[in-house]
């Protein structure tokens, strides 16, 4: 018999050197790309270069320091990865607020993505060093799915004004936030609390039918209810990204809970038949798919829809070609949105596809990170857990981007980390520390209780003089 | 600013961002087999170093075939590793039907990974112990490991 600690053939080392080397690494892309907006468009670097840099470089490095003390067998690549979508995604909204500025627009999106920014990292901070074991988390299941519920409804009360048509935001002292954002990662913790304590049920029972195994009636019922909410969101909170982002993600976690393929077959059929539903009758869906289908019919339309924002964007990723126009000499600004829902746009346009590849391998190397976290990871609830806040990840980048570059029909959501939106940045922010705890957990020698069993006996039987 | 000053701005900035992205590429594909378990440490735990190119004595004589009640109301119960993964508690379909006040319906599992035996709390009321520490996560035994559930203590067993 082997120890216990090198049970899968081999230890996991701590890699915190790896961790540094990548940060300095990330922290050259944020200043630099910080650096290069300001000399491409205002012909010299930033003022304000040191205070900058120096206030990235110590949010990075006192996250850092927190993992190597705290976590010190957590993932040695997912903070870089992050710090380089945030730095990156700092610079290019820099670059937009300088171009409304060239425009008579008065914007500091950028410099109120980097109180977000810290504010992310505070959480970030707090959530590893408060939860300093993720299963905790599954004692407050319904607790945390009924608050993610509530926070999903709030939006709803009438005194929350509707930006844009979606009632997703409330305002509160002038501040406008995305509770969706935050009930995103609530759900994900009371899906896997769920699923860990049913799914033996959800996978055994049931019939077989067409070589498809189907579960039972009443199994069912959580993913309609699911299925529901997320309709209902689409309805009265006319949010096509979360609800597809919601299904989706509930779906993926079914099937990995589960192993059952049935589950994909019911919920493909739920998700078409939805999808339908809401085509032939919600006229801004039908909208979306007019416009995906032939955007240049609406472009520069006399009256809505207008399809300009993503006519604008595909002329821009063209412009920008292969290693794109250069930080100054594109004109990111002239697509509506471009620092939120659009930032692929103009990174597409002013670094070109090097750049939006680059960029998609992060969140591709992300999303492995997350799901490597859940093979390794040795409790259920944790596999669940990660392989969940995978997908969100996963669902999130491709529903935005595919959009962006119009493979799917547009939906609004942020593209993560790199979008300004306060609510997505921090609640992004609080999903790797989970990861991270996940995988510190995951990572750490299995304590090798075996090999001690006598002395420890000993210990408990000791003869105490009265 | 001239425009070829812009342009090495341009291509050093893709070059720092690609530096990235394979750097944590290496970073990952140095991280995916983690470290080599040192001669010393691996000698140290096992009494017996598994000799690399007969695997299969070393297994046999340490590997146990079932999980028997040594102490408690429900003594003398067993049952066989090859139903694994078992399931203990007091509930009808678990492999050992504990008697135990002190246990819960479904109230652990004992799983393989390998040639290792894991015991895993189901998330039981009062716990599952291995001497005196409550298991928190899977946690492998090995023959003679005394896993305390309630009143009851289970062993595995060649």
């Amino acid at each position: 018999m082997t120890t216990s600690s090198t049970l899968m053939g081999f230890v996991h080392r701590r890699r915190r050197g790896a961790e540094l080397f990548l940060l300095v690494l990330a922290l050259a892309v944020g200043v630099g790309g910080y650096a290069a907006v300001g000399v491409g468009v205002e012909g010299k670097v930033p003022a304000d270069i040191i205070g900058y840099g120096g206030w990235l470089a110590a949010l990075i490095v006192a996250a850092h320091i927190v993992i190597r003390l705290v976590a010190p067998y957590a993932d040695p690549v997912l903070l870089p990865l992050v710090a380089t979508l945030n730095g990156l995604g700092l610079a290019v909204i820099h670059r937009i607020d300088l171009g409304y500025a060239a425009r008579g627009r008065e914007t500091s999106f950028a410099q109120q993505q980097l109180v977000w920014m810290t504010l992310g990292v505070v959480l970030f901070v707090a959530a590893l060093v408060v939860l300093r074991d993720h299963r905790v988390l599954a004692r407050f299941t319904y607790t945390i799915g009924f608050g993610a519920i509530i926070l999903l409804m709030l939006p709803l009360l009438p005194f929350f004004e509707p930006i844009n048509g979606a009632r997703i935001w409330i305002q509160l002292g002038g501040l406008s936030f995305q509770p969706g954002e935050v009930a995103k990662v609530m759900l994900v913790v009371a899906f896997a609390g769920y699923l860990v304590l049913h799914r033996d049920a959800l996978a055994l029972a049931g019939r077989r039918l067409l070589f498809v195994d189907l579960p039972r009636g009443r199994d069912l019922g959580p993913i309609l209810a699911m299925w529901l909410v997320s309709l209902g969101i689409l309805v009265f909170q006319r949010d096509l990204g979360s609800s597809l982002l919601f299904f989706g993600l509930f779906l993926v976690m079914l099937y990995v809970a589960t192993e059952r393929p049935g589950w994909i077959v019911v919920g493909g059929t739920l998700f078409l038949g939805g999808a339908l539903a809401a085509w032939k009758t919600l006229g801004h869906v039908q909208d979306r798919v007019d416009i995906w289908l032939h955007p240049f019919e609406y472009y520069r339309n006399a009256q809505p829809p207008f399809s300009d924002q993503i006519v604008e964007a595909q002329f821009g990723f063209g412009w920008g070609g292969l290693i794109g126009r250069g930080f100054g000499e594109g004109d990111p600004t002239r697509v509506t949105y471009a620092e939120s829902d659009f930032i692929m746009a103009a990174i597409g346009e002013e670094l070109g596809l090097t750049a939006v590849i680059a960029v998609l391998l992060c969140y591709g190397l992300i999303v492995e990170r997350a799901l490597r976290v859940a093979l390794i990871s040795r409790d259920s609830f944790g596999k669940l857990m990660a392989t969940g806040l995978a997908s969100i990840f996963a669902v999130q980048v491709f529903v935005v981007i595919g959009g962006v570059t119009r493979l799917i029909p547009l939906t609004g959501l942020t593209t993560p980390f790199l979008s300004y939106g306060g609510s997505s940045l921090v609640a992004n922010w609080v999903i790797i520390a989970l990861l991270l705890r996940i995988s510190d957990q995951a990572r750490r020698p299995v304590p090798d209780l075996s090999a001690d069993e006598e002395e420890s006996d000993d210990e408990s039987t000791q003869v105490i003089k009265l | 600013m001239s425009e070829l000053t812009l342009f090495l701005i341009r291509v050093a900035f893709l070059a720092i961002l690609w530096i990235f992205v394979l750097s944590a590429i290496s970073v990952i594909r140095s991280d995916m087999f983690g470290a080599r378990v040192p001669e010393a440490a691996r000698g140290q735990g096992a009494g017996a170093p598994r000799p690399p190119k007969q695997p299969k004595p070393s297994k046999r004589r340490g590997s146990p075939t079932h999980v028997a009640v040594t102490q408690g109301s429900s003594a003398g119960a067993t049952a066989s590793l090859a139903q694994a993964p078992i399931l203990i508690g007091r509930g009808t379909d678990a492999a050992i039907r504990l008697e135990d006040d002190y246990a819960s319906t479904r109230h652990a599992r004992i799983a393989a990974s390998g040639d290792q035996w894991f015991v895993e709390d189901l998330g039981s009321t009062n716990g599952t112990y291995i001497g005196s520490v409550r298991i928190t996560q899977p946690t492998t035994i090995a023959i003679g490991t005394q896993v305390r559930i309630g009143k009851t203590i289970l062993e595995l067993k060649k």
